[in-house]
């Protein structure tokens, strides 16, 4: 039988697989992203009016926003909305907050200690362990270079 | 039995199909192929306090059926050959624990039905068993999270990605049935380079273009001596590429090919991507609809050729290629 090789076979996969519709994903996720950016604005406004300095009004919008997306996490929503919305509901903390939520419920059939508390971060892990790290070096960079 | 040819098995005694049962979720009754099922499931969670749990309910469920269907108990059955996608097969081991029947524990990835269904046709001619059963299942919120991410997990699915069957399928072989097992091929591990595990239908395609030329070669047989040659699960990308494969080899599947994959869902309503996928589909689809539409004399004689990406999470992460193997099963009524 005749077979094509390996780096044939990669163009032949390529040829017979649809593209991903990269335009749409990306409006669909400057829409949703600006949105909930929206949002962010509103309360941020609205925890200002109701007496709240601007620092800390700005801490309670990501609260809320975590907030919000965990709930939302936990009703079944958030998927449903991300499936359009991509990078739109990823990128903002409500991805951050999904990305902890949704592993807590998955792994809870695992126990409260092994199960929800180590798989919790699972899919946050990454993006903590190097975010931490990416800080501490531009830190030692800002302070030893004096930036600020 | 005999070999003929330098893989295929031949069957001189023909082991039968004395029942069947296909068991499905919410997705699958709603799919194309929903009347053909013998139960479904509007709950996904079966019950069960988890998906594993709901898994195994699902082969339990599939057992127990076809027992029935056939009249014969499981104190009856001599050997049960099952398998599944979870971890060392829990979801068959769990769920098949309160038959009591000996075991043998299978994976084959997406293939075991094939696998299962082969290995109990031998037991049977052989005389080593008088009754054998063959079954697999498979979940999506299991598979989900074993091999992707968790469920609530806002993420974009790719267009070649399949959709895992959250579904059982389970055959009885014994003598004196209608449909007769006459031919099978096991076969090969077959690697062509393919890494996305969002595109398993291309990882299996080359497997299922090999396994089917090496049996219409041992055979002598070509693709319009068959009512239907049904495929399990190369889905939309896999089954172009299969089509691609033995066309540049000449042979063309048109009119007599359907894939398992393609004939679960609507692809078009279901929002499945490029078709469905796990041990469950092709074995639903096997069992609930292709067997019953021999029996009603529809399809008189068929190749099933389950597809399998042999992959595991582990290997995905090291960044491993992910090879598909694809066993062949020749089924006819007379």
């Amino acid at each position: 039988m005749k077979t094509a090789s390996k780096q044939q076979y990669s163009e032949m996969v390529k040829q017979a697989s649809p593209n991903s519709p990269v335009l749409k994903n990306c409006v669909f996720a400057f829409l949703f992203g600006g949105f909930i950016c929206t949002i962010g604005q509103v309360l941020c406004q609205l925890y200002q009016n109701l007496g709240l300095e601007l620092k800390d009004a700005r801490a309670f919008v990501s609260v809320s926003l975590i907030l919000i997306s965990a709930v939302f996490t936990a009703l079944g929503w958030y998927d449903n909305i991300a499936k359009v919305a991509g990078a739109g509901t990823l990128v903002p903390i409500t991805g951050f907050a999904n990305s902890m939520v949704s592993p807590a419920m998955e792994f809870k059939s695992e126990g409260f200690i092994t199960g929800l508390g180590a798989k919790m971060f699972t899919v946050a892990g990454p993006v903590l362990v190097f975010g931490i790290t990416a800080s501490v070096v531009f830190g030692f960079i800002a302070f030893f270079f004096h930036l600020y | 039995m005999k070999r003929i040819g330098k893989n295929t098995l031949e069957f001189e005694m023909p082991p039968t199909i004395l029942g069947h049962a296909a068991i499905g979720g919410k997705k699958e009754a709603e799919g194309p192929l929903g009347a053909d099922y013998d139960q479904t499931f509007q709950d996904t969670t079966l019950n069960t306090e988890s998906w594993e749990k709901a898994e195994a309910q699902l082969q339990k469920e599939a057992v127990a059926l076809a027992l029935e269907k056939s009249g014969f108990t499981a104190g009856q059955m001599d050997v049960i050959f099952a398998g599944d996608l979870l971890n060392q097969c829990i979801s068959s081991t769990f769920g098949l624990l309160d038959f009591q029947i000996p075991f043998l524990g299978q994976y084959g990835a997406c293939s075991t039905m094939a696998q299962t269904l082969l290995l109990s046709a031998v037991m049977v001619e052989s005389g080593a068993a008088e009754r054998a059963v063959a079954v697999t299942s498979s979940h999506f919120c299991s598979a989900e999270r074993q091999f992707r991410t968790p469920l609530e997990y806002g993420a974009q699915r790719t267009p070649t990605a399949q959709w895992t069957a959250t579904a059982s399928g389970c055959a009885i072989v014994g003598k004196d049935g209608a449909v007769k097992i006459r031919r099978g091929l096991a076969g090969k591990i077959v690697d062509l380079g393919v890494k996305d595990a969002a595109n398993m239908g291309a990882a299996m395609a080359p497997a299922a273009a090999t396994s089917i030329y090496e049996f219409l070669e041992d055979t002598g047989t070509v693709p319009s001596d068959y009512d239907g040659i049904f495929t399990g699960d190369l889905g939309l990308v896999g089954t172009r590429l299969l089509f691609q494969t033995l066309g540049e080899n000449g042979i063309d599947l048109k009119g007599v090919h359907n894939d398992c994959g393609l004939m679960i869902y609507d692809r078009e309503t279901q929002d499945v991507h490029a078709g469905g996928s796990g041990c469950g589909c092709s074995a639903s689809v096997l069992c609930g609809h292709l067997l019953k539409k021999m029996q009603r004399g529809k399809l008189r004689n068929i190749l099933f050729c389950a597809t399998g990406a042999l992959m595991s999470p582990t290997s995905q992460q090291q960044g491993e290629n992910i090879p598909g193997v694809c066993h062949i099963l020749n089924l006819t009524v007379n």
